[in-house]
């Protein structure tokens, strides 16, 4: 059994939860990984540490780790962390840099891995209309989709250390832009309420803001609503054509159930579809299905939600 | 003038129902089309060109059949079509597909390289960045936004705290996302020209492959879920989603 690796998620250069799920997959995988922590602070690399199944931990430390640039974190990352499996997290820096690494060492790259049996790596193709089930010839870099490994509690403490390891930055950032709204992102969000085009006009989003404010969640919208209105950005849309998400709870309002959508929501743990169509396809796939028109359904959904949670 | 790539795939359509037959999937009444992202990089490639002029070269991997895809592009204007082939290859891994994507883009000393963020099969998105680290260069991913300077490209990509607009110094390879850009149809003319184009087919060195597909399943299905008529049972839907399934 070859060594594993973790490279740790940061977000902002603090840690990012996923990657005790992270630690989980190595495990699954056979051994208690090296974590590579790229670019951190001290709170962080503790924080590691103290995770479960960690075998050590490596806080790669240098320059060009204060944005994402894909060259040198590869480049700094492949310098600190040993040969073996090497496990990121299936988010769009960690897949990049997965993609990066994997094509330094010339190995192969496995990205959205959702399942891990024995030497069994499962992955979506076609977002997730069919599965694909590998077995990896040799070292690899693989990528792990969020919600899909139980993470790892707290163990006994594994052993730090800081190397310093910079390269040269191809990229420069000129300027933040903030972000047009300060609304959760679909692919960050725990709970998503999205609309279709049977909202009829994007200014009724609002009616689905007020929901996600009472929820703590994201908006989402469907392609069609994307493709027909200019006020509805690609930010919002879920599909194979936009974001894939796994959340909690998913709650559809106004959504046929396009092929393309379902593609890009169906692992959500709970879906929920307001409809007014009774034939719509999403109530296929829906936990609950509600027929009914959303002028009808989301002010009793909106009062309900405030009622319980305040 | 820069010398302009553009990696294209064909993929089932984004609407085509996928179906499992024994341990693979079956494939074989599925519509093929240009993967829908990598239209957003044919158009990237094409302003590019309108602005500092240069050559556009789209470059797809595969088989004959993925001629159409080459023959798309071309009807859109790019001058030159390459498809990067072996009949020995089958099925191949992402390490061999970077590779012989790579030696495509060698080949015609490319400076830039647009392509689409992920395919619409793999959803991988791993194509783009592993091209930029095999070639040595830089690389910005999933990019919303677009502009030619004098020595290098302005693009816009999505980052933790917003949105980074960042300067990249060529050669680079881009990986675009949909929403910056409009993307053009053919005119009749350039279809008639794709016609008559000619499919250039270059050989590639490729390494084994790393992994070994056992098997493609049906996605796991869920159990029936419950149907109600009427806005009247939204507090129903509201206490089972607090009382039963415990995520509110």
């Amino acid at each position: 059994m070859s060594e594993t690796v973790v490279i740790a998620e940061t977000k902002q250069g603090m840690l990012h939860s996923v990657t005790a799920e992270l630690v989980s997959a190595a495990n699954a995988l056979g051994s208690a990984p090296t974590v590579i922590i790229p670019g951190t602070s001290d709170s962080a690399a503790a924080a590691v540490a103290e995770l479960a199944g960690v075998g050590r931990v490596i806080a790669c430390v240098g320059d060009c780790f204060s944005t994402y640039d894909a060259a040198s974190w590869a480049k700094a990352v492949d310098t600190c962390a040993p040969a073996g499996i090497v496990v990121c997290a299936a988010s769009q820096n960690g897949k990049d840099l997965a993609s990066r690494l994997a094509a330094r060492r010339s190995i192969s790259v496995v990205q959205d891995v959702v399942a891990i049996d024995g030497s069994t790596l499962t992955q979506p193709i076609f977002s997730g209309k069919a599965m694909q089930n590998i077995v990896l010839s040799g070292d690899a870099v693989i990528s792990i989709r969020a919600n899909t490994f139980a993470a790892v509690g707290e163990g006994d403490g594994a052993e730090v250390t800081v190397m310093n390891q910079s390269a040269d930055i191809a990229t420069a950032v000129r300027e933040m832009i903030a972000k047009a709204n300060e609304r959760l992102d679909v692919a960050e969000a725990d709970i998503i309420i999205s609309g279709g085009r049977g909202m009829q006009d994007p200014v009724n989003f609002v009616d689905l803001e007020r929901i996600a404010d009472a929820l703590g969640a994201a908006v989402g919208a469907s392609r069609a609503a994307v493709d027909t209105w200019d006020e509805i950005p690609h930010s919002m849309q879920v599909g194979q054509t936009g974001k894939t998400v796994n959340p909690s709870l998913y709650i559809a309002v106004g959504i046929s159930g396009a092929i393309q959508h379902l593609a890009g929501m169906r692992t959500s743990k709970y879906i929920v579809a307001i409809n007014k169509d009774a034939e719509a396809p999403i109530f296929k796939h829906a936990d609950y299905g509600i027929v009914s028109t959303w002028e009808e359904a989301l002010p009793i959904l909106e009062s309900e939600l405030k009622a319980l949670l305040g | 003038m820069p010398n302009i790539a553009v990696l294209v795939k064909r993929v089932p359509d984004t609407n085509a129902q996928i179906l499992v037959s024994g341990d693979r999937v079956d494939l074989s009444n599925v519509k093929w089309v240009m993967s829908p992202y990598d239209e957003y990089a044919l158009e990237a490639a094409m302003m590019h060109k309108e602005a500092q002029g240069g050559v556009v070269t789209a470059i797809t991997l595969g088989a004959p059949e993925c001629d159409k895809v080459l023959k798309d592009a071309k009807a859109i204007g790019v001058d030159r079509i390459i498809r990067v082939w072996d009949d020995s290859w089958s099925e191949l891994d992402s390490n061999q597909t970077q590779m012989a994507l790579t030696s495509a883009v060698k080949e015609i000393s490319a400076e830039v390289v647009y392509c689409g963020k992920s395919a619409a099969d793999t959803g991988a998105g791993s194509t783009g960045p592993g091209v930029a680290e095999r070639l040595d260069w830089a690389s910005a991913s999933n990019i919303i936004g677009l502009e030619f300077e004098d020595s290098g490209i302005e693009v816009i990509v999505p980052a933790a705290s917003g949105n980074a607009r960042t300067g990249i110094s060529l050669p680079a390879v881009v990986s675009c996302d949909k929403g910056f850009c409009k993307p053009r149809k053919p005119n009749v003319k350039g279809i008639m020209m794709a016609k008559r184009a000619q499919v250039e087919v270059l050989a590639a060195e490729i390494p084994a492959s790393g992994i070994n597909i056992v098997s493609h399943t049906p996605p796991p299905q869920k159990a029936p879920g419950q149907t109600f008529d009427g806005a009247t049972n939204v507090p129903a839907v509201v206490a089972a989603l607090r009382n039963d399934a415990n995520v509110i």
